[in-house]
């Protein structure tokens, strides 16, 4: 492969806004897209904001445990918590009306029941945080697996092209005909009505993991991130230096891997900030409309749907989850079109909800 | 242009049964589910059990089952919900399409106009600081999750603020026809039009703040200032008009999108009857033959949509008509 390194990089790489030449010159086209990456504030500062709500979510277990001194999965209805030195109630039934409902604790604005607790009496503040574990974990490993899948179809249809690449394109689109959410609905109800789980011979399919949602997720965004990437790979396709190892025998595995590969993660790359994003916001949708993380589980869409009844006497409980995920969602769309700068000063690259 | 017209409807076609077999093999071939347990709601008796392998022909071979469905669906029109008191789902869908459609058509015709403002300030101001603070705007938008500014546009006019002057006139969650009270039906939608639309107005400004700057170096653009047109002339009737092809592609398939199911969100946490909240009452009680119904709706409204922009398109623009 050594005479392929030789192969000029000059039109691949471009110079970025107010970028000089010999600044990238001599450099692999990684090394530059980190050093413009660095150099965007915005872009570090939307990294910052990202790692420090994940590092957040990572702490929970320890915020439960010594903030919050509560088990945010245990209801708790009938017990009381210290506030400002006084004894007050958890859950207090409420006054006037039917007398039926309850009203959960507000915010205190201490260690426990920092913002409050929920219907059942449970640490708010504690519940975001496990939830964002939930939320994030989702919303990761499904635009991991999303793309991945996405980036395998669209080698196999680039590379193969004719009917291999009529086939799957086909099948793409007819996922791409359907609305995201009633997909995910369709998927979900069959996968989450038995309560015991399905089984398909060694798998069973167990209702409350995550990895329902996740794949669910997964499978319902492939096209859209498939039509790119497949372009990609047709246009890497026709390039020389994959003639050049054509001509030189190399197999289509090979050719498919270090030839044709290399030249479309950057793609991929791009996409996946965008996509996480893409994925977080769905499994919010999903989890609110009850058929994303199951009960006793949380996740921030979870907890905006236990808010909902709750919303004009404990506004918080439906509030806070909900600017956990604006501002993990801002910072990964800054960071996204950060990285698509970094690699690409002049791509196109849109995802769409 | 007949030629492409006449494929491009095949294609649909082949689309739309595509469609059809697909949800079918969802809802009744995932391997370990017993549909008629699924179809018959909530902790069936035995004797719905039997009547829906009845109605499904559960009995019977997968390709008659689906025949059977697709009857129902589209022919006789009687596919009954067991979960819901013998709804029937075909009329339900119909008559709760016409609410869904008044919140699609409203919030488009605000993101629209909203949109293209926002894009044009953008590129105006380009260099300043206005163009990099709404731009930060137009991301916090589309980073927004629609249920939950949903509810705290709830929080702000139901509650709150519902007592001051600002608000009071906001009539309660819930929907008016139009045929019944247009005032009303305007004033129970301005809420829900905004929520949704802000998501558009911000991923739409974008896109076309990001095209107006690359029509920008195009030679006709130098040609029109050179010619002396006023830069508010070459912007409006040079750029914008070069740039709106994109914008109305995207814009007809996310019409679709909506219609099509993607506005089930914002109608849940307005209240609004429309074919979403039906979706979404059916899910809180797992009432499968209306979901997959629904879903059927939104694939077909979104397959013909998209069809139709391609058409509208090869109409506007012959270069893409071989393709």
């Amino acid at each position: 492969m050594a005479e392929f390194a030789l192969e000029p990089r000059g039109p691949e790489v471009q110079l970025a806004p107010g970028e000089s030449a010999r600044e990238i010159s001599g450099r692999s086209p990684w090394r530059i897209a980190g050093r413009r990456l660095v150099r965007n504030r915005l872009a570090m500062a939307a990294l910052g904001l990202f790692v420090l709500i994940v590092v957040l979510c990572l702490l929970a277990p320890f915020y439960a445990n010594h903030i919050a001194k509560t088990d945010p999965f245990e209801s708790n209805l009938t017990g009381t918590t210290n506030v400002n030195g006084e004894e007050v109630q958890v859950v207090q039934e409420t006054q006037g009306g039917l007398g039926l409902g309850v009203t959960p604790i507000g915010p205190t604005w201490q260690g426990n029941y920092f913002i409050g607790a929920d219907n059942q009496g449970r640490d708010v503040m504690a519940r975001v945080l496990y939830g964002g574990r939930a939320s994030l974990q989702i919303g990761v490993a499904s635009a991991v697996i999303c793309t991945l899948i996405a980036l395998t179809i669209a080698l196999l249809a680039g590379f193969f092209r004719g009917w291999t690449d009529s086939v799957l394109s086909r099948v793409m689109d007819l996922i791409w005909a359907f609305p995201v959410y009633l997909l995910a609905i369709s998927l979900a109800t069959v996968l989450l009505t038995k309560p015991q789980g399905l089984k398909w011979g060694p798998v069973t399919i167990d209702p409350s993991s995550f990895w329902v949602p996740t794949w669910i997720i997964a499978i319902v965004y492939v096209p859209y991130v498939y039509r790119p990437l497949r372009g990609q790979v047709l246009s890497v396709r026709e390039k020389e230096y994959v003639e050049a190892a054509i001509s030189q025998g190399a197999s289509n595995l090979r050719l498919m891997f270090s030839d044709i590969l290399p030249n479309v993660i950057t793609t991929a790359i791009v996409l996946l900030p965008l996509m996480i994003a893409t994925t977080i916001l769905t499994e919010a949708a999903l989890s609110f409309l009850g058929i994303g993380v199951q009960a006793p589980q949380a996740s921030w869409g979870t907890i905006i749907d236990d808010g909902q009844n709750l919303l004009y006497t404990r506004p918080l409980v439906a509030i806070v989850p909900g600017i956990f995920i604006v501002l993990t969602v801002l910072s990964l769309n800054v960071l996204g079109d950060g990285v698509r700068e970094a690699l690409d000063p002049r791509a196109k690259v849109r995802v769409r909800e | 242009m007949f030629a492409f017209v006449v494929r491009r409807l095949i294609g649909m076609v082949l689309v739309l049964f595509a469609i059809t077999v697909l949800t079918f093999l969802i809802f009744f071939a995932t391997p370990g589910v017993d549909p008629s347990r699924q179809f018959a709601g909530r902790n069936p008796q035995p004797s719905t059990i039997a009547a829906v392998k009845h109605q499904f022909g559960l009995d019977r071979p997968l390709p008659i089952r689906y025949a059977l469905m697709m009857k129902r669906l589209f022919i006789s029109r009687d596919l009954v919900s067991y979960g819901n008191q013998a709804l029937k789902v075909v009329p339900a869908i119909l008559s709760a399409a016409p609410v869904t459609f008044s919140l699609v058509f409203g919030a488009a015709v605000l993101w629209v106009i909203g949109s293209i403002a926002i894009g044009l300030i953008m590129v105006t101001f380009k260099g300043s600081f206005v163009d990099p603070l709404l731009m930060i705007l137009a991301l916090i938008g589309i980073s927004m999750p629609v249920f939950w500014l949903g509810e705290v546009v709830n929080l702000i006019t139901q509650d709150r603020f519902h007592d001051t002057f600002l608000f009071s006139w906001v009539p309660p969650l819930g929907y008016t026809p139009f045929t019944q009270d247009p005032w009303q039906w305007f004033l129970h939608l301005i809420f829900p039009w905004i929520t949704l639309s802000i998501l558009y107005i911000g991923f739409y400004a974008r896109v076309l703040r990001a095209d107006l700057l690359e029509v920008q170096n195009e030679d006709f653009v130098r040609t029109a200032r050179a010619k002396g047109l006023s830069p508010r002339g070459v912007l409006v009737r040079h750029m914008l008009r070069t740039s709106l092809i994109t914008f109305v592609s995207l814009f007809g398939l996310d019409f679709g999108v909506l219609v099509g199911g993607g506005a089930l969100l914002t109608e849940v946490v307005f209240g609004l009857p429309g074919v979403g909240l039906l979706t979404y009452n059916a899910l809180r009680s797992l009432d499968l033959p209306v979901i997959m119904a629904t879903v059927i709706y939104g694939a077909f409204f979104i397959t013909i949509m998209s069809a139709l922009v391609d058409i509208v398109y090869a109409r506007l623009d012959p270069r893409i008509r071989p393709a």
